[in-house]
Order: structure tokens, then C-alpha cells, then sequence
């Protein structure tokens, strides 16, 4: 499944599309930045609730191939301006972080 | 020791929201230097959790990357508080950083306990008042 598949379905909402064509290969929850940088993997989609510019940062090291905010959580126009010129896929999803992860699993 | 690629930087302490900047660089230098992913992920998560230390405890320093034949070399040094006692510092969830840092995603406590587990080596020479300088390798077979 892609970023841009993911889109399709229309629960997820994008904010910053830079590589709609990004496989997504699993999925991470996480809100506590060190513990993401150790533990998400290349090509996960990303679901946190923090929305301060850190996480962009976060998403560049560890390869995400999406971040999304969850709980209808949206971006700073200055924070989306730097995620689209990072290059970073962030979506966001008006339900909670499981209600994210659950309808993913459905989708991989 | 033949010739190295290396890299500088300066971390600026005042800038939250450029902590991270150095290591993206690093990550996309090494990457250009056809190194493996798994090494340049475990270099680029080691050096981001020095950097946002640095940030966070010590107003900025310098890190310097070195890419030697058989490792990568981290040097992070900053001019800070330096760190009372380095063992609980190294456990994972303690940490002195503030509520307001705590906010913004930062302050786990996983900081050095992260940037141990993913080099082969690494070192803390601290001073109270002077500051820290912390060497890691990552070995690149």
C-alpha cells in the first residue's frame, strides 16, 4: 500500500504530499521522540499526536514513509512548508491513534 | 590511518527548532558515500539523540563525523554543565530535562541509553562545569 493509496479511501487527510508513491511497510504509534528514533522502521507510517516541527526531523532519520497526526491533529502553515521542503509525507486522521492503526491494518 | 571524509557542525543551543539539522545532513552525506543503510540509520539516530542533548542540557556544541575505513566516528562536544553521575544518566527513562522540554516530545530519558545501543562504542569524558565530550564508532563490518 502506498501513501497515496491510503489517501484514497478518504479517512486520511494530506498535509504535506511530497512521494504519494511511498510503499508503506508497517506501522509505529509513538509520541515520545527518543523512543521513535530507536524503535520505528524504515518505511512506517507513523502515528503521533506531537505536531512541533522536532518530528519532522524524527521522520527524515528514521525513513517514515508518512507521519500522521492523529486526533484531528494538524500542522503549523510554517511546520507544512518545512515538511514539503524536507520532502516528508505527513497525513492526518480525525480519530484516535488505535482508530488510525486499526484502519491501516485493514489497508496493508 | 589513511584519508578521511569528515564532517563539522556547529548545534545551536538556542534553536529547538533546528536541533536535528546536523544529523539530516549526516545522513544524506553518508548515503551519497554509498554507505549501508542500517549504518547510516544507527550513525544518524546516535548523532541526533548528542545533538538534542546538546541542545537541551549544554546551549549547542560541535559535532564532528569522521568516516574512517573500517568505522564511523561520532565526536560531539559542548562546553555545558557537564553530567553528575554518568550511571544513572546512562539508565533508560532517567533524564533532568525540563517540563516544558518533556512537551515537545524530548526528555524520555532514552537519549544516551539510545546512542549506546546503536554504536559499538562509545565514551563520556565529563567535568562539572567545563563539559562533555562524548566519542561513538559505529564499525562498518
Amino acid at each position: 500500500m502506498t501513501v497515496n493509496g491510503l489517501l484514497e479511501g478518504g479517512d486520511f487527510k494530506a498535509l504535506s504530499l511530497v512521494e504519494g508513491e511511498r510503499e508503506i511497510s508497517g506501522v509505529y504509534i509513538g509520541d515520545l521522540l527518543s523512543w521513535v528514533m530507536g524503535k520505528a522502521k524504515s518505511g512506517d507510517a507513523w502515528i503521533t499526536i506531537m505536531s512541533n516541527v522536532n518530528i519532522l526531523a524524527v521522520a527524515a532519520l528514521t525513513d517514515c514513509a508518512c507521519i500522521i497526526l492523529s486526533e484531528g491533529v494538524t500542522l503549523t502553515e510554517e511546520i507544512t512548508r518545512t515538511a514539503k521542503a524536507k520532502g516528508i509525507n505527513v497525513l492526518t486522521f480525525s480519530g484516535s491513534s488505535y482508530d488510525a492503526a486499526v484502519s491501516l491494518e485493514k489497508l496493508l | 590511518m589513511p584519508d578521511t571524509v569528515s564532517f563539522k557542525f556547529s548545534v545551536d543551543g538556542e534553536d529547538f527548532t533546528c536541533a536535528g539539522q546536523a544529523s539530516v545532513i549526516v545522513k544524506k552525506n553518508l548515503r551519497q558515500l554509498g554507505l549501508p543503510p542500517e549504518i547510516i540509520r544507527r550513525v544518524s539516530i546516535a548523532m541526533y539523540e548528542g545533538e538534542i542533548n546538546m541542545v537541551i542540557h549544554a546551549g549547542g556544541g560541535e559535532a564532528e563525523v569522521k568516516v574512517w575505513e573500517d568505522c564511523v566516528e561520532i565526536i560531539l562536544t559542548d562546553h555545558g554543565p557537564g553530567i553528575k553521575d554518568i550511571e544513572q544518566a546512562m539508565q533508560e527513562g532517567f533524564s533532568t530535562a525540563t517540563d516544558t522540554i518533556r512537551s515537545l516530545g524530548f526528555g524520555a530519558g532514552m537519549g544516551l541509553p539510545n546512542m549506546k545501543r546503536y554504536t559499538d562504542y562509545m565514551d563520556i569524558k565529563t567535568e562539572i562545569g567545563v563539559g562533555t565530550t562524548i566519542t561513538m564508532k559505529v564499525n562498518l563490518s
